[in-house]
């Protein structure tokens, strides 16, 4: 039984069953618009380069999804299916203590992931899963191989908005930030970076 | 409210003359500067644009059946663009403001692509994809701004093609000569397809394409670079309506006009159950009509501006604009 959950732009999400466990398979579905040369060779590229960025950021250190299989004439990823709760969803409801625990895990989490050469490149907190004490970084289909300060920079500085726009406490980031620095050594450069991204003031909020 | 507005940010100048109420567009003449050969010299540009300026005015005012003293506001497109171009018209417009004793508003280019797609298709608040020569942007409105979802991160669409076509020998612009050459391929030639989040880039396209023309024939080199640019130009424009929830897309800029990037983003629409927009052709392309009638709207919410305000913006960003007139 699969059960779609969500329909992104690109993918389908599904919630199903494979081999007795609970998982989440990514679909890349077809686009009509766009001709069969470009629309296979394009998800069929995109599924492969996710699930490489995925086990890449996992190798890490960081908290992903296990992927249990890659299917190209499908274009699906078979996933572990992460219970737990977004970070947009339970933040809000913590204590400040709890709050700075979390937030802290996340600046180390994105910090094993900068530093294994990979960019997520959509870090917002509906991206982000707390389960059993673990950050989960879930989505990485717009990631890439890089270690560019600027696109580093762009991860945080999306969750820096992320941050302001849907939540009250305004030293989460700052906690994030803290933690990202202790385990990376290029951070200087990167708030640089995030500086002058809220400086061009085009990029924007999600959710 | 008569407002009279000049559109000249490139190689076109034009005049059009808007009522709101009933809303018409009462005339909409313009002038488009064809380099003899090679692109477009922006000093030869305007050079042009003020050799004809005296005649396309009198053409509007005549078409519009109008007088001068029934003209009520003065617009100009403030920027973006290129320098002297926009210098020529600004200073037309300053100069009929000051004749008139009417009051001068400066418009974002832009923006006016977006508003006149709004007042005649009847979309209400559409992701615009806004194609043109210098211009590449997916446009929303957000939070009180009109804000740029995508964009090219180097040379815009338009001028992709046209550079292609001049290396392959075609006349400026190059668009429709690549999109009849195009119907004619067959075969699919690979070209780099360069989308990163919700922003484009062409520059990859447009050096592989003019180089696999020595592999190639023209008409699957022209196929192929209509197919990989489109694709890119539908797939962010999608993202940027998942992204926005929007459930409108509207076209514009003169690229617009290619049938083949107008079935690809009506189909996108289709299968997202969203709708889609097109202006009619003349107001695709770079108007004086989408000048005033942004200038009319602007100044009914509120908005003054000064001699000393109408310095013209060249790097002028659609996301700087506080749009007063929208909630």
């Amino acid at each position: 039984m699969e059960t779609l959950i969500k329909k992104g732009a690109e993918a389908e999400i599904y919630l199903s069953e494979w081999m007795g466990r609970k998982v989440i398979i990514k679909k890349r579905v077809r686009k009509n618009y766009r001709i069969k040369e470009i629309d296979e060779e394009l998800r069929k590229q995109r599924t492969k380069k996710e699930s490489l960025l995925m086990s890449g950021a996992r190798k890490a250190g960081a908290s992903v999804p296990i992927i249990y299989d890659v299917d190209l004439s499908e274009m699906k990823i078979t996933m572990q299916y992460v219970e737990g709760e977004r970070i947009k969803d339970c933040i809000d409801d913590m204590d400040g203590k709890e709050q700075k625990k979390v937030c802290k895990k996340i600046g180390e989490g994105i910090a094993s992931i900068h530093k294994s050469g990979i960019v997520h490149g959509d870090i917002t907190t509906s991206n982000l899963i707390l389960y059993k004490d673990r950050i989960y970084f879930i989505d990485f289909g717009l990631g890439e191989k890089s270690s560019e300060r600027e696109k580093q920079g762009v991860d945080l500085h999306l969750l820096m908005e992320a941050f302001k726009a849907a939540h009250e406490n305004e030293e989460l980031f700052n906690w994030v930030f803290d933690a990202y620095e202790k385990n990376f050594e290029w951070a200087d450069e990167v708030r640089k970076k995030v500086r002058e991204i809220a400086e061009r003031g085009r990029y924007m909020v999600r959710e | 409210m008569i407002c009279l507005g000049i559109e000249g940010t490139a190689h076109t100048v034009g005049i059009g003359i808007v009522r709101d109420r009933p809303f018409g567009i009462l005339s909409n003449v313009s002038s488009m500067y064809r380099p003899p050969s090679g692109g477009i010299h922006p000093r030869d540009a305007a050079n042009h644009h003020a050799s004809v300026f005296t005649d396309i005015l009198q053409k509007a005012l005549e078409r519009a059946n109008i007088k001068f003293n029934d003209i009520d506001l003065v617009a100009f497109s403030i920027g973006p663009g290129l320098g002297p171009c926009l210098r020529t018209a600004a200073t037309a417009a300053r100069s009929l403001s000051l004749y008139l004793k009417k009051p001068l508003i400066g418009v974002n280019h832009c923006i006016a692509h977006l508003e006149i797609g709004r007042a005649v298709t009847g979309a209400s608040d559409p992701v615009l994809l806004y194609v043109s020569g210098g211009n590449t942007q997916v446009i929303a409105f957000m939070n009180g701004r009109y804000r740029v979802f995508g964009e090219t991160l180097d040379i815009g669409i338009g001028n992709c093609l046209d550079k292609f076509g001049r290396e392959a020998g075609m006349p400026f612009p190059a668009g429709p000569k690549i999109e009849e050459i195009a119907r004619k391929g067959r075969k699919y030639v690979g070209l780099p397809y360069s989308v990163k989040g919700m922003d484009v880039s062409f520059s990859g396209i447009l050096t592989a394409a003019i180089n696999s023309l020595k592999r190639e024939s023209m008409e699957d080199v022209c196929f192929s670079m209509q197919e990989t640019c489109f694709s890119m130009l539908t797939e962010v424009a999608e993202r940027a309506m998942a992204h926005t929830e929007k459930e409108e897309v509207l076209l514009g800029g003169g690229v617009a006009s290619n049938e083949r990037l107008r079935n690809m983003v009506r189909k996108m629409a289709e299968e997202r159950g969203a709708k889609f927009y097109c202006p009619p052709g003349e107001l695709l392309v770079d108007n004086g009509a989408m000048i005033a009638w942004t200038a009319i709207l602007m100044k009914k919410s509120g908005i003054e501006m000064d001699i000393d305000e109408t310095a013209i913006k060249q790097n002028f960003r659609t996301d700087e604009v506080d749009v007063t007139w929208r909630h």
